[in-house]
């Protein structure tokens, strides 16, 4: 048998923590300054529009489109051989922030610019969920 | 004499208390970097959206590289001119020189120096220990952004970044075969000129487009032939005053323009919509600095990592409007002998990629070209050249014009 390359996880920062934390129970959450009111992500200590320190974590739906994307035909690291074809991509959020994330349950020939997308959560077995997006 | 005219200040001071023993919490090199610089900032009553310079000393920890992209785009500056000073105990103190240097010379007016001297969290007990580097990414440590939010998805540096404005460019300016065939163009008709120098891995093998979209998709729409390949060599510069250059024995080479331009290290956190790059801010002021317009210029030497790379920084340098690219290379002979010469030597597509001296090579090539010096592949007017560089997955961009004597 050959031996399994762990996948990287994410491994979260105190100041991340609440993020990951809601993923875990099928929320999303992202930051918002309360100096400038302007959105947050990935998670910050300052905001990363004014540098204020003020921020707090509020509840979105998560509801997006997808703002680009590539198939990895070989796979990026090693660890994702058994993802290829793996469709990787940015999708923006209804508040305007940007999450890397994968589509899953979609063929790559049928993803383009603008769909829209919705949320998958992935939970792994070492208490991370990841974000993935599946179409509406 | 030449030096500094005196013309910058240090306006804002902060700083943390001197402690012994650390009992307070602890932040990351990043988290540090934003604080502190807020604190200055605060200090000097200039908002954030004001700086546009900075000089890192020491490290960022969370990251083996690519320190001030990681900085900007962490705390939301979008810069003309950045550096990281590795000189011991002096650092600070050439950091400030450099950071007045750079003010005086017009490459931006505001400049936050921070260093950062807190200890970082320890990583917890429950996390695996070492954390393994198993996968290509400059970022892969605890703390990272990009190791947190990105890597975990697969989004692992660097053919995926490209293929994502590759993706959002064909998108929004044009999607048919003909378009990505004008793209696989570029790679090309650098591999003509690339036939015609000895010193590329490419020497006397061309292709066509045909052939470049016919070679294997790696990440779409990128084939393998538009992707750099990695090879080794190596390359120098040597610039000296007016006075000297005069007497050097070659034609001097002068530097008339320059600029640089960064935001983010990430494109998921790209300030600007993508495929806008950053070298869009660039371009201008080059000109304006050189006083030499598009149509004054001889040759282009562009970063070239990518067949897109070369297709955003024609565009976005000015020589053709948004979503005009793909036209441009298409009704252009972009070889040598053509009417809009572009990489030369080769460029890295056709020479191969030496580590960092692949982002030389263009200035050699110019230099080379200016001089007359490069026999079968010499451009016919050959006086200026617009020359770029390209970090990180377009994060950073500069550009130089160059003119013979």
């Amino acid at each position: 048998m050959s031996e399994t390359i762990p996948k990287p996880r994410p491994l979260a920062t105190p100041v991340t923590q609440p993020f990951w934390d809601a993923l875990r129970e099928e929320r999303i959450v992202v930051q918002q300054c309360n100096t400038c009111h302007k959105w947050v992500h990935y998670p910050r200590s300052r905001c990363s529009h004014c540098l204020s320190d003020d921020l707090t974590f509020l509840p979105v739906d998560g509801a997006a489109t997808v703002y680009t994307f590539t198939v990895a035909r070989q796979p990026t690291a090693p660890a994702f051989a058994d993802e290829v074809p793996q469709i990787i991509t940015i999708v923006e959020l209804t508040e305007g922030v940007r999450f890397t994330t994968n589509l899953v349950n979609v063929a790559p020939e049928d993803v383009h610019v603008g769909m829209a997308v919705t949320p998958v959560f992935d939970h792994g077995d070492d208490a991370m969920t990841l974000l993935r997006y599946r179409p509406i | 004499m030449t030096g500094l005219r005196g013309e910058a200040a240090i306006v804002g001071v902060a700083d943390y208390a001197s402690e012994r023993v650390f009992t307070g919490t602890r932040h990351f090199s990043l988290e540090q970097w934003a604080d502190l610089s807020g604190r200055a900032l605060a200090d000097a009553g200039i908002a954030s959206s004001e700086v546009n310079g900075i000089v890192c000393v020491g490290d960022v920890s969370e990251s083996a590289m690519f320190h001030p992209a990681t900085i900007a785009e962490y705390c939301g500056w979008s810069l003309d001119y950045a550096e990281r000073v590795d000189l011991g105990g002096a650092s600070a103190v050439a950091a400030v020189w450099r950071a007045a240097a750079a003010i005086e010379l017009g490459m931006c007016d505001v400049v936050v120096v921070t260093c950062t001297g807190r200890p970082k969290p320890e990583l917890p007990s429950t996390a695996p220990q070492p954390r393994a580097r198993t996968v290509n990414a400059s970022s892969w440590m605890w703390g990272s952004p990009q190791s947190e939010f990105e890597v975990p998805y697969g989004d692992i540096p660097p053919n995926v970044g490209f293929a994502f404005y590759a993706s959002r460019y064909h998108a929004l300016h044009g999607n048919a075969p003909a378009d990505h065939l004008a793209r696989a163009k570029i790679a090309a008709d650098q591999r003509t000129s690339a036939c015609l120098n000895q010193n590329a891995a490419f020497f006397g093998k061309p292709i066509t487009p045909e052939d470049v979209l016919a070679s294997r998709m790696v990440a779409d729409p990128l084939h393998i032939l538009e992707i750099v390949m990695l090879c080794h060599g190596g390359g120098s510069v040597v610039l000296a005053s007016k006075e000297r250059a005069a007497r050097c024995a070659k034609r001097p080479v002068y530097v008339t323009g320059c600029g640089e331009h960064l935001a983010h290290k990430t494109p998921t956190y790209s300030v600007d919509e993508i495929p806008r790059t950053p070298i869009s801010y660039v371009a201008d002021r080059a000109f304006a600095m050189s006083g030499l317009k598009r149509s004054d210029i001889d040759m282009v030497q562009l970063y070239d990592c990518y067949t897109i790379t070369v297709l955003l920084t024609i565009e976005q340098s000015g020589f053709c409007g948004a979503g005009e690219g793909l036209a441009l290379v298409r009704e252009n002979d972009l070889s040598y002998q053509g009417s809009f010469p572009c990489n030369t030597h080769g460029g890295m597509l056709g020479m191969g990629q030496a580590g960092f001296a692949g982002g030389l090579s263009m200035v050699l090539e110019s230099a080379r070209q200016i001089r007359g010096e490069c026999g079968d592949r010499q451009v016919r007017k050959h006086d200026t050249a617009y020359v770029t560089g390209t970090g990180g997955i377009m994060s950073e961009q500069a550009a130089l014009i160059v003119q013979g004597a």
